[in-house]
């Protein structure tokens, strides 16, 4: 396990890096001289000259790739052009509303998305199992934004049941818990119906297995039938293309905080973009990205500690 | 209850699947005895329902099919009539099964421990944890599995064939059943390890004196481990008698062909008797006997009725309208 851990780690490093260079390259691209911006309009050539060598960007590429990953170790990611606050600064501030509204979401929508699946998987071709595909396919094809706006205008606005209008303060106080009750269902609900679809299928898969046949004939309940020798089992293909669904989830939190106004990296980095800082908007993506790697590894190693077959390889 | 009577006694069993076409019966009005402290063999080809009537007796039978007619008597109590909750105390309880995967009938995420102390703790909710890994160690000693402390950890995939199939009997035997149904459970092992687990089950059988179910379609299997035989064709037994009997005077045509198909040293034309065709499946069967579009032996009127299980000697029963013949006189001719 501790070997299979090292092992997945050690293939990630490759992927930051390239992840890094990327969103190196991605500066070279933009049209924008930054020492031009940074030097304000009123500036001379003389002064934009002395930033220009002030931040690097008269060495050649590879040099400045290289001073621009040392500065990256020490928490540099550079200053926003629009307030000329650091990038890490801002992206410290936003990482954590944005992993609240990730957990929040998956906390409730995945047990949801397995329980529907595990419940018409095991009760396959009734009335109940139809009605569950029906929800999971319409929830399925519901576009995050429209989602949200549903929820604001019915439940925020007309019913005034919940507030919509960002964070409203630490998790461990109602009024925060308050607060992301919308933007989690939003985002959550998105990913209720995928999960039970899948969920559905690998344990229709793993009810037909021999191994639950012996589990039925050893004399246990159904109950312990279906959860231990049917969902277990199951878990593993599910967690696979949870995984999968990765991106969708970060995408889905971009969506989520812009229309929630949710204070996180996803709805910085749409500020970051429309405004052409680009110093933010390359910081946010990185971080995006490396939540990316980060969340893939713990499918690998959550997939490893489900299945001994790999454990032990 | 009388010594004698049958532990098990099984009475116009039939077990149906709903399809298009309608039901159709997979076992079609089986009836047998398993004595006490002795095995049943059943034997018969591929497809003539030998899975789905010890299916039936575990009431294991895979939806859509269902039993639709029939006793199953466990000491005299009919297990077709048990709550949900009191048939699943009979099995692994009363009544145990092994499969013929060992390599699939083992849940691959649980170690073998786990999966035996499982099966102990859905018949024995008092005992400790402790004393469940005691006690399944034991299980596991008892099928010669070698150093089962440390075995008791690993997960199926780290045992061979043969082990996996010993753990199965190990967690089969947990609870000391008084009847083991064995599903061809060597059928996918290489012919020594196929040995050493019907030698394995014999000893557990003079160890425990339960009775075994064992299915097979190898009559080699049947001779060297059964005491009284049903062969079966097309969802019914069509013979019926003591292991020795049977091989000694065979009266059904079907059984003749299965004998013919084991290999005979001490001939020359071993395949003489190798039956034509394939069992035919419930859904597409003969009028008549099931038998007798396949049978060198039939006559007109094999074809108008189905024959009836009937004696032919003392203890010896066979559906044929034509046994006893002297039907190895008239192959001869
Ligand atoms: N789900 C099903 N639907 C319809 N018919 C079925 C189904 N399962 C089994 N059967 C029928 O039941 C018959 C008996 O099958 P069974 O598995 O009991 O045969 P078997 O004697 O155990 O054969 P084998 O030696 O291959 O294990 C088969 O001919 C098959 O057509
Ligand atoms: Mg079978």
């Amino acid at each position: 396990m501790l070997r299979h851990a090292v092992q997945r780690l050690a293939m990630a490093v490759p992927v930051m890096f390239g992840v890094l260079l990327v969103g190196f390259l991605l500066m070279q691209v933009v049209p924008t001289d930054p020492a031009t911006v940074r030097a304000g309009p009123t500036a001379t050539p003389d002064v934009i000259a002395a930033i220009r060598a002030d931040l690097g960007l008269d060495r050649p590429l590879y040099e400045q790739f290289g001073l621009y990953l040392w500065r990256l170790l020490q928490g540099d990611l550079g200053v926003s052009i629009i307030n000329n606050v650091p990038v890490t600064q801002e992206l410290g501030a936003t990482i954590g509303p944005t992993l609240e509204l990730m957990v929040a979401s998956l906390f409730w929508s995945i047990p949801l998305g397995i329980a529907l699946g595990t419940i018409a998987a095991y009760w396959r071709g009734s009335l109940l199992d139809r009605a569950i595909t029906a929800l999971t396919v319409a929830g399925g094809s519901i576009p995050v934004f429209f989602l949200g706006l549903v929820l604001i205008w019915y439940v925020g606005f007309k019913w005034q049941l919940l507030p919509f209008t960002g964070r409203t303060g630490p998790l461990w106080t109602w009024e925060g818990v308050q607060g992301i009750i919308l933007p989690a269902l939003t985002l959550g609900g998105v990913f209720v119906g995928p999960v039970a679809r899948m969920t559905r299928t690998a344990v229709l898969d793993v009810l037909g297995a021999d191994h639950v046949r012996t589990a039925r004939a050893k004399g246990l309940t159904e109950r312990r039938v279906v959860t231990r020798h049917g969902l277990r089992n199951a878990l593993i293909p599910v967690v696979t293309l949870i995984g999968l669904q990765i991106g969708f989830l970060l995408g889905g939190a971009v969506v989520t905080e812009t229309v929630f106004s949710w204070p996180g990296v996803g709805r910085l980095a749409v500020g970051a973009i429309l405004s052409s800082d680009f110093p933010m908007a390359q910081g946010t993506i990185i971080v995006l990205s490396m939540g990316f790697i980060v969340i893939n590894l713990c499918v690998d190693l959550l997939y490893a500690a489900l299945d001994p077959r790999i454990r032990h390889a | 209850m009388r010594d004698n009577a049958p532990l098990l006694r099984i009475e116009g069993l039939r077990t149906v699947f709903r399809s298009s076409v309608g039901e159709i019966a997979a076992v079609d009005g089986v009836d047998l005895d398993v004595p006490r402290g002795r095995t049943l063999g059943i034997v018969g080809e591929s497809g003539c329902g030998k899975s789905m009537l010890s299916l039936s007796v575990m009431r294991l039978v895979p939806p859509p099919g269902r039993v639709a007619q029939g006793r199953v008597l466990l000491e005299g109590q009919d297990l077709l009539r048990l709550s949900a909750g009191a048939m699943r105390q009979v099995r692994g309880g009363k009544v145990a099964m092994i499969f013929q995967e060992p390599m699939t009938s083992l849940n691959p995420v649980h170690s073998v421990g786990a999966q035996i102390t499982e099966a102990m703790r859905a018949h024995d909710k008092s005992a400790s944890g402790a004393e469940l890994r005691d006690r399944a160690i034991e299980a596991l000693k008892r099928v010669r599995i070698p150093s089962p402390e440390s075995r008791f950890d690993d997960y199926p995939h780290q045992l061979s064939g043969g082990m996996r199939q010993r753990v199965m009997i190990a967690m089969a035997l947990a609870c000391r059943p008084q009847l083991l149904i064995a599903d061809e459970p060597t059928t996918a092992l290489d012919v020594t390890v196929q040995a050493q687990i019907l030698d394995l089950l014999r000893e557990l059988q003079d160890e425990t004196g339960m009775s075994i179910i064992l299915i097979t379609h190898d009559l080699g299997v049947i001779a060297e481990m059964a005491d009284e035989v049903a062969v079966m064709y097309a969802g019914k037994v069509v013979e019926r008698a003591t292991a020795a009997e049977l091989f000694a005077s065979p009266q059904h045509p079907y059984t003749l062909g299965l004998l013919g198909s084991i290999p005979r040293l001490d001939e020359d034309r071993e395949r003489l008797l190798a039956i034509e065709g394939a069992v035919p499946p419930p859904f597409a069967l003969p009028k008549g006997c099931r038998f007798h579009p396949r049978c060198p032996f039939a006559i007109e009127a094999c074809t108008r009725a189905q024959p009836a299980l009937e004696p032919v000697a003392d203890g010896h029963l066979a559906a044929c309208i034509r046994a006893p013949v002297e039907q190895s006189a008239e192959l001869a001719a």
